[in-house]
């Protein structure tokens, strides 16, 4: 059979191709449908993988290729990849940010190579959409490194904002697009295509300065999104419709994460488009000193928790700085033995990415059926006797609710203050990253339990008696 | 090969994907959101297609080196975000009583 290919007419090999691009694009479709659920998921990853090695395999049968540079490629690509996949689970965010760069920074090279290759011999249709691509393409490797470093923390986490700032970045963004018309234009003035790339870069870094801790997970969604429509662009370029598909897939993908993300922090889409991170930042005034608060002690929490029927535990990013998620973990088994009904509410912006909380607990061997999503659990907690908030703030904050003067009202919240009782486990009073009080602590049924995340539910489980040292 | 219905038919398969692409990934579960991201960057790492045929073609000397790094960049997406995916999907587990242990994967 592939002796008949080879020796049949040189379009052969290119319909054969064609064929292998066609089928890896339906088992790319088929491989998103299946991750609808997790019962199905994994074979979501075979068909992506199968996909994958077919395309690459097709790509492979073009004839007059230099096989020894590409394997070395290949090859160097997986010693990269395989620690890259190997990270721990509170490490996903800047893992994921990091490879949002990776594809970017190969739509970028691919793009520019192009450009060198073709002008000036290009039709305007083909600069505009080449442009498109490198100019996505640099910002989102830039900005998604700033997006890495600042969750390593190897960049100060804190928003830096000045002046003027959403007029430099659209300031610099207008001069890319100037440049990118002027190359359309006239696509033999080489000299300008250098610095088309050197605004987009240093936009990407712009764009990023003034975000924050918590507004993580709408800006890694976002930069998928931007390196996906990078990737359909570059399929344009190519007139690739392997590329084409897979680019607007990826592209959807983190656009629909993008709404998802910023509707549960209640900021318009094109608020978040445009970058105009950082002004829920401003904080609400200094607030009453000293407002009374009641706190307990671990065996006060622990009594209180083995006499409820139903519990529901409210994670944050605390829960992840702390690494408390196996002690949690360690609390539910210890309470589900006494017979107590608990189940986890999870915030769509909870952590630092989208469905961040559910992974980490689910390392913890948390069952993944009680992990509930907001809506769904929302009309539970009146008739939930402990809600135990564990390293969240704002999305428990109640003043979202009623407060119209506060910078999150009308951000959905977890109404845990419906709860018989609350208890929050928290270092200090202090207020969390958007720096807001929280009316929360200050109510009769709330009770503070100060303390390290960890250290704490340690200390619960051992009261209750189920802990392992 | 750029005449303008080759452009046109591209745009038709980026608008069509654009939708299915939508509607594919407005059902998926978000409890497995940061999956479906690494995921979903897994796949969009198949533009190792372009840079492999950028370094396999050695047209010139800037797009072969342009286009290695593209393959390397390209390919550690594609095995990390193959790999770290399916190590998030193998820890979901039901409160059902699993049927038998996952075993260690070696693939990739």
């Amino acid at each position: 059979m592939t002796a008949e290919i080879m020796t049949a007419e040189p379009g052969a090999i290119q319909i054969l191709i064609e064929l292998l691009y066609l089928i890896a694009s339906v088992l790319f479709i088929l491989s998103l449908k299946w991750m609808s659920s997790p019962t199905t998921a994994r074979h979501g990853i075979w068909a992506g993988e199968i996909g994958m090695v077919l395309a690459i395999g097709g790509t492979l049968l073009r004839q007059g290729m230099d096989y020894r540079l590409i394997a070395t490629g290949l090859v160097l690509g997986t010693i990269i990849g395989i620690p890259l996949g190997n990270v721990a689970m509170t490490a996903v965010p800047q893992r994921t940010a990091l490879s949002h760069a990776f594809g970017a920074l190969c739509v970028t090279l691919v793009g520019s190579a192009e450009f060198y290759l073709r002008t000036p011999e290009i039709s305007p249709f083909m600069m505009s959409v080449l442009s498109l691509e490198v100019i996505l393409g640099a910002l989102t490797v830039t900005g998604s490194l700033m997006a890495a470093g600042k969750l390593q923390e190897i960049l100060p986490q804190r928003p830096l904002t000045y002046k003027g700032q959403n007029l430099v970045n659209f300031l610099l963004l207008a001069c890319a697009l100037a440049i990118a018309i002027t190359l359309v234009l006239h696509p033999g003035e080489r000299s300008l295509f250098p610095i088309m790339i050197l605004i987009a870069l240093s936009f990407g870094v712009l764009l990023i300065i003034p975000i924050g801790g918590a507004d993580m997970p709408t800006v890694i969604s976002l930069l998928n999104g931007y390196a996906g429509l990078s990737a359909a662009a570059m399929g344009f370029v190519l007139n690739s419709k392997l590329l084409i598909i897979a680019g607007a897939l990826d592209g959807s993908s983190g656009l629909i994460l993008s709404i998802i993300m910023s509707k549960a922090m209640n900021r318009s889409f094109t608020n978040v488009l445009f970058g105009a991170f950082g002004q829920v930042q401003t904080s609400h005034g200094a607030g009453e000193e000293a407002k009374p608060v009641r706190s307990a002690t671990p065996e006060e929490a622990a009594a209180i928790l083995s006499g409820a029927n139903r519990v529901i535990v409210v994670p944050g990013y605390g829960m992840a700085v702390a690494q408390a998620q196996h002690k949690v973990r360690e609390l539910y088994d210890a309470l589900t033995k006494r017979g107590v009904d608990v189940r986890f509410a999870i915030h769509p912006v909870a952590g630092r990415m989208p469905g961040h909380m559910n992974v980490l607990l689910a390392e913890a061997n948390i069952p993944y059926d009680r992990l509930i999503e907001m809506e769904e659990i929302n009309g539970d907690f009146p008739q939930t006797d402990v809600a135990l908030v564990i390293g969240a703030n704002d999305v428990t904050n109640p003043a979202a609710r009623t407060d119209t003067t506060s910078p999150i009202y009308g951000m959905p919240i977890l109404d845990v203050d419906k709860a018989h009782t609350v208890m929050v486990i928290k270092r200090s009073m202090n207020p969390g990253f958007a720096g807001i009080d929280n009316p929360l602590y200050y109510l009769d049924n709330n009770l503070m339990l100060f303390g390290d995340a960890k250290a704490f539910v340690g200390n619960i489980v051992r009261e209750l008696g189920g802990g392992h040292g | 090969m750029n005449s303008s219905s080759a452009l046109i038919n591209a745009l038709f398969i980026f608008v069509l994907a654009g939708f299915i692409g939508f509607e594919v990934i407005r059902r998926v579960s978000p409890l497995l959101h940061t999956p479906l991201m690494s995921l979903t960057n897994a796949l969009d790492a198949i533009a190792v297609v372009g840079a492999i045929v950028l370094v396999g073609e050695h047209k010139s000397t800037l797009s072969t080196v342009f286009g290695f790094i593209a393959v390397v960049a390209a390919t550690s997406n594609i095995v990390g975000g193959f790999f770290i995916t399916d190590r998030m999907l193998k820890m979901f587990k039901s409160s059902r009583p699993a049927a038998k242990p996952a075993a260690p994967s070696v693939e990739k």
